[in-house]
C-alpha cells in the first residue's frame, strides 16, 4: 500500500516540476472553454432557453467542469507506458516487486490529481466568475461530486492503459491512440454532452468507458444529476472500473509473455 | 544443486524474425548450462548478439524461456517474479530506472518504498551508496540534467539500493570516460568485499573483465564455449604473454632466448619485449635467459589482451 500511495507521489511531483506546461495547458483550456460557452449558449438561447434539458446555468457548468477536466483525464490516448512498451524500457518495470499494471495507472492517477490544482479549479472557478454557472447545493452533493471527479480520473487511466498494453502485441500503437482520441472525447462528452445525441448514439456512448471519465462526474458535480440518479451514475463508474482494472491485469499477464524487449 | 544463485539447464531462447516476407526462427540461446556460486564475480563474454542480454532477461524473469530451465536466487524468475526481485538488482547501461523529471534522491525514496525498506535501513544504505559512489553533489539535481557518468553511479546506487544478493550489470561501463569506469570499478569491488554480493555482468571492456571478474563465460552464437579463469581462456587459445625487460646497458636484439619471439627494441636495446607462450617456457626461464646475456633492471609483464583473445576463440570456431 504504502509503494502505490509513494508512486501515486510520485507522478503528481512529476507533474509538479512543469508549471509553464500546466499554465499553457490552462490558458488553452480557458480559450476553448469560452469558444464553447458562445457556441452552446447559443444553441440554448435557440431552442428557447433550454436544450435537452440543460439551462444556461447547467450548461456553463457543463462546460467550465469538462474543460477543467481536460488536464487530468487522459482523452489523448498516448501514456508513458505505451512508450516504456515500445522502446522495451518496460523491462525495468518488471524488475521491481510491484504489480506493474497497477504501478503505471498509480503514477498516472497522481499525475492527473496534480493537474486539478493548476488546470481543474482555475478553469471552474474563471467560469463561475466570468461567465456564471449553477452549482450543486450541500456539501454532500459536493463530496459525492468529487468522488465522481476521482473516479472518473482513475477510470481513464484503467482504460488508456489498455490501449498501452496493446503494444506488447502490436509494436506500434501510434495508429490505436489516434482512434481512442477521435471516439473518447466524442463519447465522453467533451465537445457536447451525450445527452445532447440522438437515442442510439446516447445508447452507443452510454455501452462504453468514456461517458464514465468525463460526462458522468460533470453530471454529479455540477447537480444536474441527484439524489439516486446521482449515486446510479457512480455506480456505472465503479463497473466500469472494474471491468477495465480486470481487463488490464488479463492483458497484462497475457502480454508479459510475448514480451520481446527492443534491443539491447 | 541448490547452493548455486544461479542455475541453468539446457536453457534456450529463439526469436521470430521477419525476413522479407518470411519469418524465421533465430536461436538466441541455446542448450546454456551454467552454474554460478554466491560471491563468486562472473564475467558473460561475447560479441554482439551472442544472446548475452537475452540470457539476462531470462534469469532476471523479463523474457520467457523457449526450452530448458533456469533458477535465481532459488526461484523461478518467471513466476516468481516479484520476489525474485527483492533478491536481485539488474543494471542496464543502456536503459534508466531512474525517474527522469525527479531529482535522483527522490527516485532513490520511491524505490525504497517500491522494495519496502525500512526507514532505518533506507537511510543507512542510501548514506552508505551515496558515500561510496560520491553522489552527494548532485542528489538535489533532476536526473535529466545529470552528466552520463553522474549519472551511471546513480542508476547502479538505483539497482543495489535494496542491497540484493544478485547483481547483474549489462554492459554498464558503456560510454564512460577512464575515471568514471575506474572509479565504479572500484565500488563494486568494495561492494563485493563488504556484503557478499555475487556479480554477473556482460561487457565490451575488457579492462572490466580483468578488474573485476575471476571467472569467465564466453558465448559464442547462443553457445557457451569456454568457462573459467581468464589466464585459463588465454591458455586455451595460446595467446602469448609480452615479457618487456630493462636493461643496464645498450644490447644487441635478444633474437636468441628459447622459446620466445623478439618484438622489438627502444633506446638501442635499453628496452626489448618478448614474446613466449606460457605452454612452452614460464617467465621465470625466459628471465634467467635474458640475464645470462645482459644485465637486467626491471620488468614488466603484459597479459594478452582478452579482445584478441576472444577473436582468437571466434575465429577458431568459424
Amino acid at each position: 500500500m504504502r509503494t502505490y500511495l509513494r508512486l501515486l507521489v510520485a507522478g503528481f511531483r512529476r507533474q509538479s516540476t512543469y508549471r509553464l506546461a500546466a499554465l499553457g495547458g490552462l490558458v488553452a483550456n480557458t480559450t476553448f472553454g469560452l469558444l464553447k460557452v458562445a457556441l452552446l449558449f447559443a444553441a440554448v438561447d435557440a431552442a428557447g432557453g433550454e436544450l435537452s434539458g440543460y439551462d444556461a446555468g447547467e450548461m456553463s457548468a457543463y462546460i467550465w467542469i469538462s474543460q477543467g477536466l481536460l488536464g487530468s483525464v487522459n482523452l489523448f490516448g498516448r501514456t508513458d507506458m505505451a512508450a516504456r512498451i515500445k522502446d522495451g524500457d518496460v523491462a525495468v518495470d518488471f524488475l521491481r516487486p510491484v504489480d506493474v499494471h497497477l504501478a503505471s495507472v498509480t503514477t498516472e492517477v497522481g499525475r492527473s490529481v496534480f493537474a486539478l490544482l493548476p488546470r481543474g479549479l482555475p478553469s471552474v472557478l474563471i467560469g463561475a466568475l466570468v461567465v456564471g454557472m449553477s452549482l450543486p447545493d450541500g456539501p454532500a452533493a459536493y463530496a459525492l461530486g468529487a468522488v465522481s471527479v476521482l473516479l472518473g480520473i482513475v477510470v481513464s487511466a484503467t482504460t488508456v492503459y489498455l490501449v498501452a498494453v496493446a503494444g506488447f502485441w502490436l509494436v506500434e500503437t501510434r495508429g490505436l491512440e489516434i482512434l481512442y482520441m477521435v471516439v473518447s472525447g466524442f463519447f465522453a462528452g467533451l465537445f457536447v454532452p451525450i445527452r445532447l445525441f440522438p437515442d442510439w448514439l446516447h445508447a452507443t456512448a452510454s455501452a462504453t468507458p468514456f461517458p464514465s471519465m468525463m460526462m458522468y462526474p460533470v453530471d454529479v458535480l455540477s447537480g444536474r444529476v441527484d439524489g439516486a440518479a446521482a449515486l446510479g451514475l457512480v455506480g456505472l463508474q465503479l463497473l466500469w472500473l472494474a471491468a477495465t482494472l480486470g481487463a488490464g491485469q488479463l492483458a497484462t499477464r497475457a502480454g508479459r509473455r510475448r514480451l520481446e524487449v527492443q534491443g539491447g | 544443486m541448490t547452493d548455486a544463485i544461479v542455475e541453468t539447464h539446457d536453457l534456450g531462447r529463439d526469436f521470430r524474425v521477419r525476413d522479407g516476407l518470411r519469418r524465421r526462427t533465430v536461436v538466441a540461446v541455446d542448450r546454456l548450462s551454467v552454474a554460478i556460486t554466491p560471491g563468486e564475480a562472473v564475467g558473460y563474454i561475447g560479441a554482439n548478439g551472442a544472446g548475452k542480454s537475452t540470457t539476462i532477461k531470462m534469469l532476471a524473469g523479463i523474457l520467457v524461456p523457449t526450452r530448458g530451465s533456469i533458477t535465481t536466487c532459488g526461484l523461478r524468475p518467471v513466476p516468481d517474479r516479484r520476489r525474485l526481485a527483492h533478491e536481485l538488482g539488474v543494471v542496464f547501461g543502456q536503459r534508466s530506472q531512474l525517474w527522469w523529471d525527479l531529482p535522483v534522491r527522490e527516485s532513490f525514496r520511491i524505490l525504497a518504498a517500491i522494495h519496502t525498506l525500512t526507514p532505518a535501513a533506507e537511510r543507512s544504505r542510501t548514506d552508505e551508496l551515496v558515500d561510496r559512489l560520491e553522489l552527494a553533489e548532485f542528489l538535489g539535481t533532476p536526473v535529466r540534467q545529470l552528466s552520463l557518468g553522474q549519472r551511471m553511479r546513480a542508476e547502479v546506487a538505483a539497482a543495489l539500493l535494496h542491497s540484493p544478493r544478485l547483481v547483474v550489470l549489462d554492459e554498464p561501463t558503456i560510454g564512460l570516460d577512464v575515471l568514471s569506469k575506474q572509479r565504479l570499478r572500484e565500488f563494486l569491488v568494495a561492494e563485493r568485499h563488504t556484503h557478499g554480493t555475487t556479480l554477473l555482468l556482460t561487457t565490451h571492456d575488457m579492462g572490466d573483465v580483468e578488474r573485476l571478474c575471476d571467472r569467465i563465460l564466453l558465448v559464442d552464437r547462443g553457445s557457451l564455449v569456454f568457462d573459467g579463469t581468464l589466464a585459463g581462456l588465454s591458455r586455451t587459445v595460446g595467446a602469448e604473454r609480452i615479457m618487456v625487460v630493462d636493461l643496464a646497458a645498450p644490447v644487441g636484439d635478444l633474437v636468441d632466448v628459447p622459446e620466445t619471439r623478439h618484438l622489438g627494441s627502444e633506446g638501442s636495446g635499453m628496452r626489448q619485449r618478448l614474446a613466449f607462450d606460457p605452454e612452452a617456457t614460464t617467465a621465470a626461464l625466459v628471465l634467467a635467459a635474458v640475464s645470462e646475456r645482459a644485465e637486467v633492471l626491471d620488468l614488466a609483464i603484459e597479459e594478452p589482451d582478452v579482445e584478441e583473445v576472444v577473436r582468437r576463440v571466434y575465429a577458431a570456431r568459424r
